[in-house]
């Protein structure tokens, strides 16, 4: 049925016809626009990589769980009674009734189906079944069911923060992050202990466009000072007429401000890309560097880590950091994005802040305040972005040129998969993510199948 | 002499402003210490260090009215338009000697641009202060009944 199904599509399981849709410097609008992309983004790309699922802090007691998506599909993850963190996929075995319902809570001992009230151990084992006596016999043992929960098999968690792929086979976790989790080493560091919290719900805002849009937008460093200059520019313009006497920024105006950088600040600031698609804006300095200083906060980040240890984390202020496919995190405001898939032009972002454990409250104050700023369905950044991923959503839908033009400093036989620090003004973090799009949306198809078609 | 009329005529007359797009006339009536929030937990207590949707002061209110009329503000053309409709005012206090003045109200708020139309929930609560013999708003609270989903841009003022 698939074979059939498959054999009357445009892309189903034809990975010539997927990766003809990336050129070294173009991208075909189907990967924005097309269902049949989409669905199978699902199928093949998500599963393939391996994708944020939450934060260990936000399942600090046995039995605590949160639920998330991988791509479309829902999981749920959970701490057991010796601590150890499970994650599965969030349907009952019995009849597919999701086990829970809510973003995060606390089970008690065990997972209890509303249903007809099968029961899972929080390491997703099957506890008890009423009426255990009518299934004897039956073969019941032999069923997929009787393993309770299906579990995700690859999970790591690094630094706290929970990964999982769904495929069985695939790259590795240190493969496909590599150097990338420094990044998620930075913002951690900056912790005096090291630790980071989730305290609160994360803000939310739908996006009517593709996923990818979103992800591509964190590392276009060509567009703050023209989307932005009704938002950011405003808001410098407004306060340098009210600021009468004042000598100190506030920290709104501070937050603002570095958004109407000229393009010389974005080029020398430089991007740095590694393999599987990740890389970051604000390599050598970022718009997140002039912020004022926080009270306390140095003296506890030498008493922690030393002078100078101090100083080289503190000093690696890097911008946005893309981990492909769909999260960025913001090391020195704390914050991660998640662009959550609905439909081809349908995405939820979910934003969250980490308080660093130990340090001084005014740095969650910032971290929450640049977190309404930018990322809130009531953000006026967000207005502007919005407004032009729209806009790219419709116009795609044109066949005057049906290609995605990613040329800016593009360089003849630019190397794939390799680790690089270029001009910060560069498309090249965008070309890097349309190759890995490529390799996992590609590599578990049956090439040989194909061969045979 | 405020009078509880006082109170819930000035609550009228700010959702006309808004309805009719008297963005200056509308920052008007806050007080220059004033805040305008929106949380994004059910009774919410702490605006600084538990997330909000806004929490925003006069600079920032400026900010936003400057921005709807930009020439280069894409995200308003078309332009947003919004509609209030409120029930009447619960006066929570109207303490002259003491100089306490708050009202809630029950609402619903539609905005539109283009084809859209989204429309929205909750109760708004007022805290007024007096300023010469007048009121003038130091915090408007928004709480919309599902102020957890994940909503499209809200580019107006609720
Ligand atoms: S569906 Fe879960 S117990 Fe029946
Ligand atoms: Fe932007």
């Amino acid at each position: 049925m698939r074979e059939a199904r498959d054999a009357m599509t445009k892309y189903g399981r034809k990975a010539h016809a997927i990766t003809a849709l990336v050129r070294e410097a173009e991208v075909h609008r189907d990967v924005y626009v097309d269902p049949e992309i989409f669905e199978l983004e699902m199928e093949h790309l998500f599963p393939n990589s391996w994708v944020y699922v939450g934060h260990a802090s936000q399942l600090s007691k046995p039995g605590d769980f949160i639920t998330a998506n991988i791509g479309r599909q829902p999981v749920l993850a959970s701490r057991h009674t010796d601590g150890s963190i499970h994650v599965f996929y969030n349907r009952c075995p019995h009849k597919g009734v999701k086990i829970a319902s809510e973003p995060c809570g606390n089970t008690g001992k065990f997972f209890r189906c509303p249903y007809h009230a099968w029961s899972f151990k929080t390491d997703g084992s099957l506890l008890a079944i009423p009426l255990k006596k009518g299934y004897e016999g039956t073969g019941f043992g032999d069923t997929q069911a009787n393993g309770g929960l299906s579990k995700v098999k690859n999970v790591v968690i690094y630094r706290d923060f929970i990964f999982a792929r769904l495929n069985d086979n695939g790259v590795s976790f240190e493969d496909y992050f590599g150097e990338s989790l420094s990044t998620i080493d930075n913002m951690a560091d900056r912790s005096p202990e090291g630790k980071l919290a989730v305290m609160a719900t994360p803000i939310r805002y739908m996006h009517t466009c593709n996923w990818k849009m979103l992800v591509e937008n964190q590392t276009d460093t060509c567009h703050p000072m023209v989307a932005h200059e009704s938002s950011a520019g405003t808001a410098v313009k407004v306060w340098k007429r009210e600021q009468g006497d004042s000598t100190e920024t506030p920290m709104a105006v501070q937050l603002y401000g570095p958004f109407m950088s000229p393009y010389e600040f974005y080029e020398q600031s430089g991007i740095r890309i590694w393999p599987n698609g990740h890389g970051h804006t604000g390599v050598a300095n970022s718009i997140h560097s002039n912020y004022s200083d926080v009270t306390g906060y140095l003296d506890q980040m030498v008493a922690a880590y030393g002078e100078t240890r101090a100083h080289e984390i503190l000093g690696e202020v890097r911008h946005n950091t893309v981990y492909f496919p769909n999260i960025m995190v913001k090391g020195a405001v704390q914050i991660l994005r998640n662009f959550i898939p609905i439909a081809v032009d349908k995405t939820l972002v979910e934003s969250w802040v980490y308080r660093l454990v130990g340090a001084p409250d005014k740095l969650y104050e910032r971290a929450l305040m640049y977190n309404r700023f930018i990322n809130a369905p009531t953000s006026i950044v967000g207005h502007d972005d919005m407004e032009m991923y729209e806009r790219a959503q419709e116009g795609l839908k044109s066949n005057g040129n049906q290609w995605v033009n990613l040329r800016r400093l593009y360089e003849s036989n630019e190397e794939q998969d390799v680790t690089a620090v270029i001009n910060g003004t560069s498309e090249r973090q965008m070309r890097n993510q349309f190759h890995a799009w490529a390799k996992f949306m590609t590599m578990d198809m049956d090439k040989h199948a194909e061969a045979a078609e | 002499m405020i009078t509880e009329k006082t109170i819930t005529d000035l609550i009228y007359r700010e959702a006309d402003l808004l309805d009719t797009m008297q963005w200056q006339a509308w920052l008007d009536l806050f007080h220059p210490e004033a805040r305008y929030w929106m949380p994004l937990e059910w009774q919410q207590q702490d605006p600084v260090l538990q997330p909000s949707l806004m929490y925003e002061d006069l600079l920032l209110l400026k900010v936003r009215v400057e921005r709807l009329t930009g020439e280069r503000t894409f995200s308003q053309k078309p332009k947003s338009r919004c509609h209030h409709l409120l029930q009447a005012p619960q006066i929570v206090a109207c303490d002259t000697a003491a100089g306490v003045f708050k009202a809630r109200t029950s609402y619903i708020y539609t905005e539109t641009r283009g084809d859209m139309l989204e429309r929205y929930s909750g109760w708004a609560s007022h805290d007024f202060v007096e300023v010469g013999d007048a009121l003038k708003i130091k915090l408007k609270r928004v709480d919309l009944v599902n102020f957890d989903a994940p909503f499209g841009n809200i580019q107006l003022f609720m």
